[in-house]
């Protein structure tokens, strides 16, 4: 008996002990403002810290919550966001794609259309007609967009390049004579990090552009190109070879893991979205060239990142004035150098902008758009959940058939396809 | 450490004086009945109403985060299990399960008997096998995510790989988790480490409770070693056998965090399990209707497996 | 409990010999990972690399820990320190008011038995089984309606309601082995149902508390699914939540990973080392006795 009260006025002797503290936390000065995203990377939390600052200068007295969930393109996040906006308890504002993607959030009922802020702010004007588009939904503007990403882009190594004497392929043909040649070499062609699995469905993206072309394309997500068509399997069989050049790891690795490839000059070439560059950047790697890639030549597959205001946001007010500094031209100019894209403002000054980003911004003006589905873009997020598993699932089955087949019956359920 | 990790043995409670049935009832027979309804309330609502409704949201068509209660019968349920992503789920589960009590129950009763045996240290063993069992199921899979990171062939191996290599074992080198031929049977690894101990402990426990006798005479009567382990030590352990069958057995069918923290789906959702698919297609996807005939899926399941264990447990109790 | 008595008759020299080589071995491999933590954690930033994760540090260095529970401003990271005590002020009124409830369930169905008691309890145990997939989504809806949701308040009542199926059945099977003579002994004294309890149930339930406080503590100290799904905002996130979130991170090193793993481990691998007993009745609580 003695025993169990000895141990149990340890026990206790504990449980105080830990709730000593209990009173240093809480009681912040001001308000919060508690902003939602899953920018967890380098260049990307980079750039978001930067559009804080701005913040921060404007409106000293709010504490700033950097509520980020990792997990990229959002897998995670988004589970979590859902949840807390059923549960009642949204974030302030919290990062969203441009386009069909919203529409997972139930705007009418949970989000605060933004017309009269797009209004007072003047950003019909600044923001391009075609990301204007993208942003309407049900006639209403439910986020503010803070810049534009280029899905696909092909980054490779100019180390490995220019000693091999090669040159980046612009065509699939092309592309499987220099892998073969890097292969020989022992290294590795095409990196890829699937590990969360939507970077497999990315890739594809680009390969399904670089064989039907921008337009057609395009139709696979309104049901002009049906996914029972020849050139789909043509893709599929494309990529599967591509699959093969790719780094034994793949599947352990996430797509920052995998650009050390690049930069230990290991591999060569990886398919990923701009972003890539802002992590390049904040790694201290300068040696790396970019192109489209193959058969993507004058079309530019864009996403946009964007801002919400949830109708329950505790801080409004300072919510409000977020969305304000993410549409201004100071906020984008702090945030988008870092992070790798470009602004969603056309008013931006192209001089705080490194080669790559001047080069996207000029192709953003002449090339032909189509939207990113991976990326929230092209698709309500159903269907795009069904693509991206599907994609994964390739990359283990190699199954074309099979593959082709679940795509068109997605399609089907997503109700553009007959 | 899961909540369920305990066998349920239930202790007989001897028969009341008499079942009192005046009327009224007592004061303290009214006041008995009070002090237990808010829990009673409180399981009737949060366990069976929730399952309630769970079952009818699995019935409806809520794809969006606003319920819709259209009334589409087992529409979900067809689909599902003609989802690939579910039938690998599925394979997952039984192989994850098969795998994980085949080796905590070997381990767990191998480590047992050779600690029952007399060992110096037992003390310090024991508690090296059982401390795993304090931690957070989060905390093995971060661990165990880069214990069985694989590494790479271009740039060296990583974790127990580069132990192999390191030890000239290189031929034991895998992909682990990274590999979809292996997948979900890293995860078992993980959770192997985890509960084996806690199985080493039931069985010790199993097994210091055999009379000294029996062996002793079994012993006299010339039976071997091995033999009185299979005739008389193993017979006897059978109710520990099952009852670490059962708590195994349904932590495995339920098993979610260690999933989360170490390898997420996998390629080729090779170490995705039916839990983390309803996490996944509910609260991302939206698919509440869905996510809800998952969750039924994995209860039944779970039911099929404790409520004859549950039922058999009460019964004998009765009997006493 | 049987003391272990060394049985060596019979037995061949290299046969104890190999027993010890299998229990050692078995012991490296329970503590390879910890190995690995600790080493780990302690290693200064420059010596950090993954491709050397087996050897020792040269010097002693606590940088990880302290950037994993600070976190980095630069690096734009949260620390663990916050949800550590989110933890704290979460799993310490859980298990206080979940041993006291479980105490008076088990009191009752063990002492004060009612026709349909036992059915009853058969039904509140199966609550301990059952997968709380089935349960998530009504959970998220109700709480939100009574205003609980994304508290630690509401999470706190939800690893309540959810426990009281183990620590009824724990204090049940405790109670059960408490002589009935006892309680009709304090009925002649003229003591009613609250009176009995306090004078001469609770006084000899110390040990039962030991076992279910611990038991409460541990699991929900390590919950994940309730934590993630109730309490997700990162101001009131439980550590397990945070720590999963920081390990996700890009941007956080592995080292740094590791020692908050080690920091979300500490508490219940401090009250297994110092109450590991406990820990082992908990394991039996089937056959606990007084």
């Amino acid at each position: 008996m003695v025993r169990y009260i000895r141990g149990l006025t340890v026990l206790s002797l504990l449980l105080v002990v830990a709730l000593v503290p209990v009173s240093l936390s809480g009681a912040a000065m001001g308000g919060k403002l508690e902003i939602f995203s899953w920018w967890t990377a380098g260049g990307e939390a980079e750039g978001l810290s930067g559009m804080f600052s701005v913040y921060k200068k404007l409106y000293p007295g709010v504490e700033i919550v950097n509520a980020t969930v990792a997990g990229g393109a959002g897998t995670n996040a988004k589970a979590v966001l859902a949840t807390r906006l059923t549960g009642g308890d949204p974030p302030d504002s919290f990062q969203v794609h441009a386009g069909l993607e919203v529409q997972k959030y139930d705007p009418a009922g949970f989000l605060d259309p933004l017309d009269t802020i797009f209004k007072s702010e003047g950003w019909e004007k600044v923001f391009p007609t075609g990301l204007l588009t993208l942003l309407r939904y049900q006639g209403h503007y439910w986020s503010v967009p803070v810049n534009i990403h280029r899905a696909n882009v092909m980054w490779y190594s100019k180390k490995v390049f220019t000693a091999n004497y090669l040159t980046p392929p612009v065509t699939f043909d092309e592309f499987f004579k220099v892998a073969d040649a890097l292969k020989a070499k022992g290294i590795v062609p095409f990196v890829l990090g699937d590990k969360e699995g939507w970077e497999a469905g990315h890739a594809f993206e680009a390969v399904l552009i670089g064989t039907l072309g921008a337009d057609a394309y395009r139709g696979l997500w309104t049901g002009k190109t049906q996914w029972t068509d020849a050139r789909v399997a043509q893709a599929l069989n494309t990529f599967k070879r591509m699959l093969t050049y790719t780094n034994s790891d793949h599947a352990a690795l996430t797509w920052d893991g995998a650009g050390q490839y690049l930069i230990d000059a290991k591999g060569a070439m990886e398919i990923m979205g701009d972003w890539e560059n802002g992590w390049f950047q904040s790694k201290n790697y300068a040696d790396y060239g970019w192109a489209p890639p193959p058969g993507n030549t004058g079309v530019f597959d864009a996403l946009s990142d964007s801002f919400s205001l949830p109708k329950k946001a505790p801080d409004r007010e300072n919510a409000m004035n977020w969305l304000k500094v993410a549409g201004s031209k100071a906020g984008q100019e702090a945030f988008n150098p870092k992070k790798g894209s470009i602004c969603a403002r056309t008013d931006c000054n192209q001089s705080l902008f490194n080669p790559y980003l001047q080069s996207a911004a000029k192709d953003w003006r002449s090339n032909a758009l189509v939207p990113s589905v991976i990326h929230g873009a092209a698709a309500f997020e159903s269907w795009a959940t069904q693509y991206k598993d599907a994609l994964a699932l390739f990359v283990t089955s190699g199954d074309v058939a099979k593959t082709q087949a679940t795509l068109q019956a997605a399609c089907k359920d997503a109700g553009v396809c007959k | 450490m899961a909540r369920e990790t305990v066998p349920v043995q239930i202790q007989s409670v001897p028969a009341p004086r008499i079942a009192s049935r005046r009327w009224p009832p007592s004061a303290d027979r009214i006041a008995s009945v009070l002090l237990i309804a808010p829990s009673v309330l409180a399981i009737a609502v949060f366990v069976y109403g929730f399952i309630a409704f769970t079952g009818f949201a699995s019935l409806t068509k809520w794809n969006t985060l606003r319920p819709d209660f259209t009334f589409i019968g087992l529409a979900n349920y067809a689909r599902l299990f003609s989802t690939v992503r579910f039938q690998i789920d599925l394979h997952n589960t039984v192989t994850f399960t098969i795998l994980f009590l085949v080796l905590c129950l070997s381990l767990g009763f191998g480590l047992a008997v050779l600690l029952d045996r007399g060992v110096r240290g037992e003390g310090i063993f024991r508690s090296i096998f059982l401390f795993p069992l304090a931690l957070s199921f989060i905390v093995t899979g971060v661990v165990w995510r880069w214990l069985l990171n694989p590494g790479s062939v271009e740039l060296g191996s990583t974790g127990v790989n580069q132990l192999f290599d390191r030890a000239g074992l290189g031929f034991l080198k895998s992909g682990w988790y990274t590999d979809p031929g292996i997948g979900i049977k890293a995860v078992v690894v993980a959770a192997t480490w985890q509960l084996s101990g806690y199985v080493m402990a039931m069985y010790l426990a199993g097994l210091r409770g055999i009379p000294e006798e029996l062996r002793e005479a079994a012993l006299v009567d010339g039976a071997s070693e091995v033999q009185i382990y299979r005739h008389i030590i193993v017979p006897l352990l059978h109710p520990i056998t099952l009852g670490a069958i059962i708590i195994l057995g349904h932590i495995s069918l339920k098993i979610f965090d260690l999933v989360v923290a170490m390898t997420g789906p996998g390629p080729g959702f090779s170490s995705d399990v039916p839990a983390f698919f309803m996490f996944d297609t509910t609260f991302r996807g939206n698919y509440f209707a869905q996510g809800a005939g998952i969750a039924v899926i994995l209860l039944i399941m779970v039911a099929v497996l404790i409520i004859p264990y549950l039922v058999f447990n009460l019964r004998t109790e009765t009997q006493r | 409990m049987r003391a272990a008595v060394p049985r060596t008759r019979g037995e061949v020299p290299w046969l104890r010999l190999a027993s010890y080589a299998v229990l050692v071995a078995a012991a490296l491999f329970y503590l390879l990972p910890i190995y690995v933590l600790v080493i780990t954690g302690m290693k200064s930033f420059a010596e950090v690399n993954l491709y050397r994760m087996w050897d020792l540090p040269s010097r002693f260095s606590l940088d990880s820990f302290v950037k994993a529970w600070l976190g980095s401003a630069t690096q734009g990271f949260r620390g663990l320190s916050n949800n550590f005590w989110n933890s704290v002020r979460l799993a310490v009124p859980a298990t206080l008011l979940s041993a006291a409830l479980g105490s008076m369930n088990g009191y009752v169905l063990s002492k004060w038995r009612f026709r349909g008691s036992d059915s009853l309890f058969a039904l509140l145990l199966f609550g301990m089984f059952i997968p709380y997939q089935s349960i998530l989504i009504p959970l998220v809806q109700v709480l939100s309606r009574i205003g609980l949701y994304g508290s630690i308040p509401g999470l706190i009542f939800v690893h309540v309601v959810y426990g009281i199926p183990i620590t009824t059945l724990i204090f049940r099977n405790y109670y059960a082995t408490v002589p009935g003579e006892l309680v009709e002994a304090g009925k002649i004294d003229g003591a009613g149902i609250l009176g009995i309890y306090r004078s001469i149930m609770f006084p000899i339930s110390m040990p039962a508390f030991a076992v279910v406080m611990i038991w409460q503590f541990t699991s929900i100290w390590n919950d994940f699914l309730f934590g993630v799904i109730v309490t997700p905002r990162p101001a009131v996130q439980p550590i397990t939540v945070a720590l999963n979130n920081l390990a996700g991170s890009y941007i956080v090193e592995w080292n740094v990973q590791m020692a908050g793993a080690l920091l979300a481990a500490l508490p219940t691998m401090l009250l297994y080392i110092v109450l590991g007993r406990y820990f082992m009745r908990g394991l039996l609580a089937g056959s606990l006795k007084a």
